[in-house]
């Protein structure tokens, strides 16, 4: 029963959409307030009918009502309650019904949140959503619907699958496309600024919140993705060029593209079209993401979805949102005058080399993503684009932007400073002297490679380079501490989150850095007693338990013992965890660390002499990437407080 | 004129991006699946295996009882919800000089047996692979899969995932026919 209210709540909003997408439209376009005002009760009906039917869906999890078929295939009776609700995503129909979710929620917040926007462009934005809308919840209907029956119901589900109940990945769909859903509030003001003709700093203003809050949810999206990998893949590695990690990764570098340039259209009234463009091209890319992983167009390790007929109408869905948008673009755009000129030494310069390098490196993830599929298409054989390809295309492309990502803050809008910008930058120079010698000094020369003294150098030059803009904008050390901190109180908090965010790019790339260049790695037969060795800690596998009992699985359980200069530093319990529906085995890493490093301890196979193989790394800065990651979101969250204040 | 073409790029590019997406779902349509490694068991003998018997009224496997007759072998489980989505069509396949045998694959035999007996038994041979082993030698990686076995025991077909009316009808059945002639 409640899975048919569910059903038909989906059902209603799909005609709700319907209207949202097409009365304001006509009412925009004749100037007719009535149709207009449809937008916003319709959007806050579609957050109701969505909510009700993602709460159906839910509630079938969490009795498991086994004679939904979505239910049997993916959950189980003995299933943690955590993982009953989020299992509801942990499938490509409850996962699309997430997304719906989210668009509304969206949408709801722009109508409650617009009413001080011109009405004609909120209007058109909130059709766009209306239809965007549409077409996913048609998408669903027709293709996913996650509230089919199964009759006769049997008497357990098939469980979802034991590498998806993890806290880490448990999250890391909904704040993947909260990301991902928040690209489309941009997309849909583009198109209603393209429709209008008229790209105004009002346009750009709007743009930023929405591109503001996308990118940061993402960034936490992918982190979680990341550290999940990490600490489950049992690999001690965290990012793998996989092509479901590039499609979150090419959203989030056009992403970040789109809320730089959008800067330069808010400030300066120019890079127009280019705004415009970018939020298509991150919206569509956002879209790829989305279905990429689910067409059976693409592989991978962790899609779990493949079915070719929705290929069908994901390809459909793609071309009329992007198709159309482009189409739109090549019609309006040409038309769009930008204020300004430009001076190639400006900040809108710098801002121009940011855009032109986060481009071209999203374009190569896509070229390198595709091209193995473009290859097989043809019939010219099976081949698989890795790793050392997007280090070769990505590296070159980050070092200048990492470079000039100290400079551009310093430079002035309109004509920059060059010379007095580098001047500033002094210390920033000396630090990163500094860093790169000691570092070769330390562990550079014999112990590791040579281009982590330069990449740990370029990390010095960005974070010293940030605060030396923060410490220029306090006239700290320039005059006394009560006017510093005066400064402090009424600088903007844009000013912070840019500081926030740039600086924990420096502490991504040292994370980076320390864990590529300095991991030890140590896999080896042991039995119990026996000691290794691990970049300085002693590890002692003491005693390996069996058939340790979890909620839903059991598991081996190896104990270690770390010691470093014969002194107690950490305890270690890595597990195997066997499930009993579906019969996998997962990775459980242990894992201590101190924040400078993780030791990192695997457990796995055993041999018939009492051994065990066990897997074990010191994975340096490893905890940095993270901090890193985390500071960037935070940087995103704070601009976006500032700018509600 | 030349900053309208400019313009015009982003859309060219898309189209060609979509064209070459087309292209590939319709090679996938057409059976061209460049994720699904066929199975190189295909048009090869099919492994020795020799299993004891699930119940008492329907006998075990062995090799030897594939000489002869179109064999059609359906591991499956009763855990499995595709398994029992397939089970009603798979008496459909029974006929004559057709076999149709099956080995539970990684299932207690107490929970075979006893969805067997709710479900019905369309089978005319079980076998109990206890320790995989059989499922290993055929490269089963999950339940159901299906495979059409010739009179001389060589390997004709491999279908990965439930049985459907439509794969029945336009792949199953005409392979059989051919096979009995």
């Amino acid at each position: 029963m409640i899975a048919e209210m569910g059903h038909f709540a989906l059902i209603l909003a799909l005609f709700v959409s319907l209207i949202q997408a097409s009365l304001p439209m006509v009412g925009a376009a004749r100037r007719h307030a009535g149709l207009m005002n449809v937008a916003k009760p319709a959007a806050l009906l579609q957050f109701v009918l969505v909510g009700l039917a993602f709460s159906a869906l839910i509630a079938a999890y969490v009795t498991s009502d086994f004679s939904v078929l979505n239910v049997a295939q993916n959950s189980h009776t003995d299933k943690p309650f955590l993982y009953k609700i989020t299992g509801v995503w942990g499938n490509h129909e409850g996962s699309m019904l997430l997304w719906v979710f989210i668009l509304s929620v969206y949408g709801v917040t722009a109508a409650v949140f617009g009413e001080n926007l011109p009405p004609v462009l909120r209007a058109r934005a909130l059709a766009v959503q209306g239809m965007i809308g549409c077409g996913f919840i048609a998408f669903i209907l027709f293709t996913s619907n996650p509230f089919l029956r199964l009759d006769p119901a049997p008497a357990n589900g098939e469980g979802l699958n034991p590498i998806l109940q993890d806290p880490g990945l448990a999250f890391h769909p909904p704040f993947l496309y909260l990301g991902y859903v928040g690209f489309s509030m941009a997309f849909s003001f583009a198109i209603a600024a393209l429709i209008e003709g008229k790209v105004d700093a009002a346009f750009a203003r709007q743009v930023r919140p929405w591109t503001l809050a996308a990118s940061s949810f993402l960034t936490l999206g992918i982190a979680m993705g990341s550290w999940w990998a990490y600490y489950t893949l049992g690999w001690g590695g965290w990012w793998y060029w996989d092509p479901v990690e590039n499609a979150s990764f090419m959203p989030w570098l056009a992403g970040t593209a789109l809320l730089h340039s959008s800067i330069v259209a808010e400030k300066r009234g120019a890079l127009k079209a280019w705004t415009i463009l970018l939020a298509i091209i991150t919206f569509s890319l956002s879209l790829l993401g989305t279905f990429l992983v689910r067409s059976g167009a693409l592989t991978s390790v962790h899609s779990f979805a493949s079915d070719p007929q929705r290929g069908v109408f994901i390809l459909l869905l793609l071309t009329l949102a992007t198709g159309g948008s482009l189409v739109l673009y090549a019609v309006r755009a040409p038309a769009l005058k930008n204020e300004n000129l430009f001076a190639p030494i400006s900040r809108e310069g710098a801002l121009l080399i940011n855009n032109l390098l986060l481009a071209t490196a999203a374009g190569s993830i896509l070229l390198g993503t595709l091209y193995p599929l473009f290859i097989d298409a043809l019939d010219l054989g099976k081949i698989s684009v890795g790793p050392p390809f997007f280090n070769i295309v990505f590296l070159p492309l980050m070092v200048p932007l990492t470079a000039i990502m100290a400079v551009g803050p310093m430079l002035e809008w309109k004509r920059g400073d060059l010379p007095g910008a580098l001047a500033r930058l002094k210390f920033a120079f000396i630090a990163a002297v500094i860093v790169t010698a000691a570092t070769w000094l330390i562990a550079g020369g014999a112990a590791g490679p040579l281009w982590a003294c330069g990449a740990l150098g370029l990390a010095a030059w960005l974070g010293a380079g940030t605060l030396s803009e923060l410490a220029d904008r306090l006239q700290l050390f320039r005059t006394d501490f009560s006017e510093s901190w005066r400064r402090a109180h009424s600088l903007p908090r844009g000013a912070y989150a840019m500081t926030i965010a740039h600086l924990g790019i420096a502490v991504l790339i040292v994370g980076i850095t320390g864990s590529t260049a300095w991991k030890t790695e140590k896999i080896q037969i042991m039995q119990p007693g026996d000691t290794v060795d691990v970049a300085g800690y002693v590890l002692t596998l003491t005693s390996v338990e069996e058939h340790v009992k979890g909620p839903n699985y059991t598991a081996r359980r190896a104990h270690f013992i770390a010691r470093r200069r014969g002194h107690f530093v950490a305890a270690l319990a890595p597990e195997r965890r066997y499930y009993a529906v579906p019969p996998i085995p997962t990775t459980f890493a242990a894992i201590h660390t101190n924040f400078l490093g993780d030791l990192y301890a695997v457990i796995g196979d055993a041999d018939d002499e009492g051994g065990y193989l066990t897997r074990l790394y010191y994975n340096p800065l490893v905890p940095w990437i993270f901090i890193g990651a985390g500071m960037m979101a935070a940087g995103g969250v704070l601009a976006l407080a500032g700018r509600r204040s | 004129m030349t900053r309208r073409l400019l313009f015009l790029l982003p859309i060219v590019v898309f189209s060609a991006l979509v064209g070459f997406c087309a292209l590939r779902l319709i090679l996938v349509a057409h059976g061209h699946t460049p994720d699904l490694i066929p199975s190189v068991l295909v048009n090869h003998p099919a492994p020795a295996f020799d299993l004891p018997p699930l119940l008492a009224d329907t006998p075990g496997l062995r090799t030897d009882d594939l000489k002869g007759k179109v064999t059609i072998l359906n591991f499956f489980a009763s855990t499995c919800v595709p398994c029992r989505a397939e089970h009603p069509l798979l008496a459909g396949l029974k006929g004559d000089g057709v076999t149709l045998a099956g080995i539970p694959y990684k299932n207690r035999s107490t929970d075979a047996a006893s969805w067997l007996e709710n479900a019905g038994d369309p089978y005319d041979a079980i076998g109990v692979d206890a320790d995989s082993r059989t499922a290993i030698d055929f490269g089963v990686y999950g339940v159901p899969e299906t495979y059409v076995i010739d009179r001389r025991g060589t390997i004709r077909f491999k279908q990965t995932g439930p049985l459907t009316p439509e794969l029945i009808r336009q792949r199953l059945e005409p392979l059989i026919k051919e096979l009995k002639k």
